[in-house]
């Protein structure tokens, strides 16, 4: 395949005392892809994003992002975590917290400027919250909660993005919007990983797919392996689900 | 030994006991800090009840003090229903302006109320067997030694009464409920006990050893073991034994009896921290670095397992593989070895007859991901340690 | 004395001054401080770290022999880390859970501290006068030295907060995030822990241990009321903090046999009571003003849905009906009759009620609205 590799996993075992949470995974993601990570409860789709962040330790193998470890390609990437990882009563607005997305490039002590409040009103721009760029965190709903989440990933300006179940608990209008800037980076050349439970929806909304459940089971392209042979290796007996393709 | 000392040990290890129960409790409950707050709170309890009683060991009083701790409870949960401020928060705003009103009104009313800030905090229990009771002209012993044994027990009453309730509701809920067991009656009625105990324990050892005495023997217990039982019995012990040993500790060092008591619960904590079999710390971090180690071996095992091409296997390249330090690649590859897991052949690492029997029960365990695989694999691991 | 006396006094007298300051230092540092501490829901960790430096000051006053708060306070500090740091020990390589860690921790140091205090107290020769107020506070003995320490080190904590202000923001709100940022989170989250330590043993000598807690949370918890913004919240809380510090220290300078330490501790219990009742936002009373007005706009918006569907049923929508045919629907009295007349959705005539045009297209509105919901 003439396609660069955007993330490349080898070997990657994490657990937790003995208990097997991912094993020997090897994964290669490439360039512009729009990849769905499914597997049931359990199977250690969120730990999979962790490790490759470096949030989580894993006890062998390596994560490269473009050839280099992640530590040395940080401002490439781009997390938007699981939303309800974090306390939205705290006392913060929407734009405040899009501006996070820039601390990355910032670094240490230097305070973002109107550069990156720009950046930051751009983003939100993107998500349809630029309405609510004043609003306290605590009075979104769940959808505009994650979209501002969305918004401060886009504010990272990253070659790839990571999102840990972007479309939990939001409302239809939410999860299309979604969708749509999810298409558009990937137009844009992106590459965009995202943990999802939905099966449906996958090959609607996706053209790369990784079966996981504590191994990988299956990686590649929708069209060629979102199929019930897969789904039962990774679900279990017999599971078969209705794809609309 | 004289008399009043004797007296002295035996109510020590009476408030010790009277503690140490619902103690256990509240650790498994989560509810530890609930103690602290309730020891703080009780204080314009007892102001008030000294006030219309008169006597710091009528029973009127103690109910009056006890009924303040109950409140506290209410008032803590009120605030975080409201959920203006998060659950920790309520707890550590209630009780210390609760305790300000009571060490206020214990200065402004100095002449009145014989009540001591400092016997307050640390407890008279030097002083107990002086208060005695009399009946018709009779000495019936220190009125703190009946207090505390009617409080000790009422608690292993109920204890005993309700143990099943009891057991049922703190280690699961919902299942409670669904028994018909009321969570909010098993709640409050813990609460109830806590509070009078609290109350009785704190005129002899004060606010806060009340506390120690509550929760130190129950963490030490739930360190050595996880049966219920078996705890609330350790905890009697550490306890009892705390409470005698603290008392001569503090008769040689001429200090404090309480403050001598929390100090030996302190030091026998430590050393079940450090030294308890199976949850002790030295116990945990030698457990942690076998199983780093083990873990290490299976996904060695394993990568040899799935990879036949050479480069893979080559000696000098493992540890760029699997990205792992020298050392660490090295006491894996020594491990599987020496236990004829593999052979090196060339530099080059092979999979024995042995390690690929080992390497299959391995995937079959991380492939079901079922607790009950590891366990004979474990005896393996044993084999291996030797 | 009494306050108007101590007030004026304030200006006069030098040792007056120097108290006043020192407690408004003290509130304003520990505001600030406490606004982490309570969004981090780490409370209760100052109840433990001021009682767990108990025993270092005492073990720094046998070692040392000095008086000299400075040695003392420092022994405080680290006694109070080794506190939190064993109970951070004890909560990630055990089962036991943090308010047991918490719980054990305050009562085992704090005894120890009163052992070794009594211990003090019994030697022929020690000059132990002086300790005792480490227990509730004596804002009285405070000299010039303990307030000038006291503005250094809350001058470097609020450098330290200004410097790395973004860093601790977005840590306290999210650490993944901030982790994968590449950030040093462990490095960003042990200077908060020690900022907090420091402005609880700083404030040990005026509030003392047992209530030291509460003057971290207190201005916290009431400025978190006010405002939305960090910024916000953490200057609202030293001022409320600075604010409970003087005024504190005025009632108990003006009245016989007082520790400052509750005296401060109640006066912003008060500033707490207040900020949860009428704070316009969160407050409880407000909440329970917009839930009732919630209710009765609810109920009026029902009495003219109900209007609407008789008047749907006729041609002239502003037919006249008699307010009799209303009752055997129940949401509807006078009042409210007389509420939507003001709205001008309906014109009341003598015992008759017409819709206007205008009601009319308000209620088709919500009809279309509660349509398209569902």
């Amino acid at each position: 395949m003439d396609q660069k590799i955007a993330v490349q996993i080898d070997d990657l075992t994490v657990a937790y005392n003995y208990k097997p949470v991912l094993w020997d995974i090897d994964l290669s993601v490439p360039e512009g892809v729009l990849m769905a990570i499914v597997g049931p409860n359990g199977a250690g789709k969120s730990t999979l994003i962790k490790a490759i962040l470096g949030i989580i330790k894993p006890i062998a193998g390596s994560v490269s992002i473009y050839g280099k470890p992640y530590s040395k390609q940080r401002k490439l990437v781009a997390y938007v975590p699981q939303k309800g990882s974090v306390d939205w009563d705290f006392p913060t607005t929407a734009l405040d917290v899009v501006m996070m997305g820039t601390y990355g490039s910032l670094g240490w002590i230097k305070r973002p400027g109107q550069k990156e409040k720009k950046t930051a009103l751009e983003s939100m721009e993107k998500v349809g919250m630029l309405a609510f760029k004043n609003r306290q965190i605590s009075q979104l709903s769940g959808g505009q909660q994650q979209r501002v989440f969305l918004a401060r990933a886009l504010a990272q300006d990253a070659s790839i993005y990571f999102m840990d179940e972007p479309f939990q608990g939001v409302d239809a209008t939410t999860e299309i919007a979604i969708i749509n800037i999810l298409k558009e980076l990937r137009k844009a050349g992106k590459t965009v990983v995202v943990v999802h439970h939905d099966l449906q929806t996958v090959p609607e909304y996706f053209d790369w797919v990784t079966f996981l459940n504590v191994k990988k089971i299956a990686t590649g392209p929708v069209k060629e392996i979102f199929n019930d042979d897969n789904l039962t290796k990774t679900y279990g007996i017999n599971y078969k689900v209705a794809v609309n393709k | 030994m004289s008399n009043p000392q004797i007296e002295i040990q035996i109510i020590a290890a009476i408030v010790a006991m009277a503690c140490a129960i619902p103690g256990v409790f509240l650790v498994l409950r989560k509810m530890a800090l609930i103690s602290d707050a309730i020891s703080h709170a009780i204080l314009p309890g007892i102001v008030i009840g000294f006030f219309v009683t008169q006597d710091l060991n009528s029973p009127l009083l103690i109910l009056l003090a006890a009924l303040t701790g109950v409140i506290t409870v209410f008032l803590v949960e009120f605030i975080q229903k409201t959920g203006l401020v998060k659950e920790d928060t309520a707890i550590g705003l209630v009780f210390p302006v609760l305790f300000s009103i009571g060490v206020i009104l214990i200065s402004k009313n100095a002449n009145d109320v014989h009540l001591d800030v400092d016997a307050v905090l640390l407890g008279e229990l030097a002083f107990a067997p002086f208060d005695r009771l009399m009946v018709s002209g009779a000495d019936w012993g220190p009125k703190s030694l009946w207090i505390m044994g009617g409080i000790l027990l009422i608690t292993i009453s109920l204890m005993v009464l309700f143990f099943k309730e009891l057991k049922v509701s703190t280690f699961d809920a919902g299942l409670s409920s669904a028994l018909g067991i009321s969570p909010v009656v098993m709640h409050y009625g813990l609460m109830s006990v806590s509070s009078i105990t609290v109350v009785g324990a704190f005129d002899a050892v004060g606010a806060i050893l009340v506390v120690a005495l509550m929760i130190a023997p129950a963490a030490t217990a739930y360190l050595l073991t996880e049966d219920l039982k078996k705890m609330i019995g350790l905890s009697l012990l550490f306890g009892v034994v705390s409470a005698i040993s603290g008392y001569w500790v503090a008769h040689f060092l001429d200090a404090s009896i309480s403050g001598s008591i929390a100090t030996t619960l302190g030091v026998i904590f430590l050393f079940v921290y450090l030294f308890a079999p199976k949850k002790g710390l030295i116990a945990v971090l030698y457990r942690q670095k076998q199983q780093r180690i083990e873990v290490s071996l299976i996904t060695f095992l394993l990568h040899l397992n799935r990879h036949e091409e050479e480069s893979e296997r080559h000696i000098n390249h493992l540890q760029e593989h699997i990205n792992w330090h020298v050392v660490r690649a090295r006491t894996v590859l020594d491990l599987a070895e020496k236990n004829n897991l593999v052979e090196i052949k060339n530099d080059i690492v092979f999979l024995t007859h042995k390690g690929l029997t080992f390497t299959e029960k391995s995937l079959e365990y991380i492939i079901s991901n079922k607790d009950e695989k590891i366990e004979p694999m474990k005896e393996d691991f044993f084999l291996f340690r030797g | 004395m009494n306050i108007q006396e101590y007030f004026e006094l304030l200006w006069t007298d030098y040792t007056l001054r120097t108290i006043t300051l020192g407690t408004a230092v003290l509130g304003a540092i520990c505001g600030m401080l406490g606004s982490f501490a309570v969004l981090r829901k780490e409370s209760l960790l100052g109840d433990a770290i001021s009682h767990a430096a108990l025993p270092g000051i005492a073990l720094a006053f046998l070692i040392t022999g000095a008086k000299d708060s400075g040695v003392l306070l420092l022994g405080a500090l680290v006694s109070g880390l080794v506190g939190t740091f064993w109970i951070r020990g004890i909560t990630s390589k055990t089962h036991l859970k943090s308010d047991t860690a918490l719980g054990l921790i305050l009562s085992i140091f704090f005894g120890f501290g009163m052992l070794l205090l009594t211990f003090i107290q019994k030697q022929p020769n020690a000059n132990q006068a002086g300790l005792d107020k480490y227990l509730f506070g004596q804002a009285a003995t405070l000299v010039e030295s303990d307030v000038q320490l006291m503005i250094i080190v809350t001058g470097i904590s609020l450098f330290v907060m200004l410097l790395f202000w973004k860093e601790f923001k977005i840590l306290l709100f999210d650490a993944d995030y901030t982790k994968t940022l590449g950030f040093n989170t462990k490095f960003i989250d042990v200077l908060i822990t020690f900022l907090i330590v420091l402005a609880i043993v700083l404030g040990l000598q005026t509030v003392g241990v047992v209530l030291m807690s509460a003057i971290l949370l207190a201005p916290a918890a009431a400025a978190r009321q006010w405002t939305n913004s960090l910024g916000t919240m953490v200057l609202l809380a030293a001022f409320f903090g600075a604010f409970s510090g003087v005024f504190g220290t005025a009632i108990s300078a003006s009245q016989k046999n007082l520790s400052t330490g509750p005296v401060i501790v109640l006066v912003a219990g008060v500033f707490v009571l207040f900020s949860f009742v009428f704070s316009p936002k969160r407050g409880l009373l407000f909440r329970e003003i917009r839930f009732r007005k919630n209710r009765t706009d609810l109920k009026l918006m029902k009495t003219l849905q109900f209007m609407y569907g008789i008047a749907q049923e006729h041609e002239n929508i502003s037919h006249p009906h008699a307010i009799r045919i209303l009752n055997n629907f129940q949401g509807f009295t006078k009042g409210s009759l007389k509420k939507l007349e003001n709205e001008g959705w309906i014109a009341l005539e003598g015992q008759q009620w017409a819709m206007t045009p205008e009601g009319f297209k308000q209620a088709q509105e919500m009809y279309n609205q509660k349509a398209g919901n569902e």
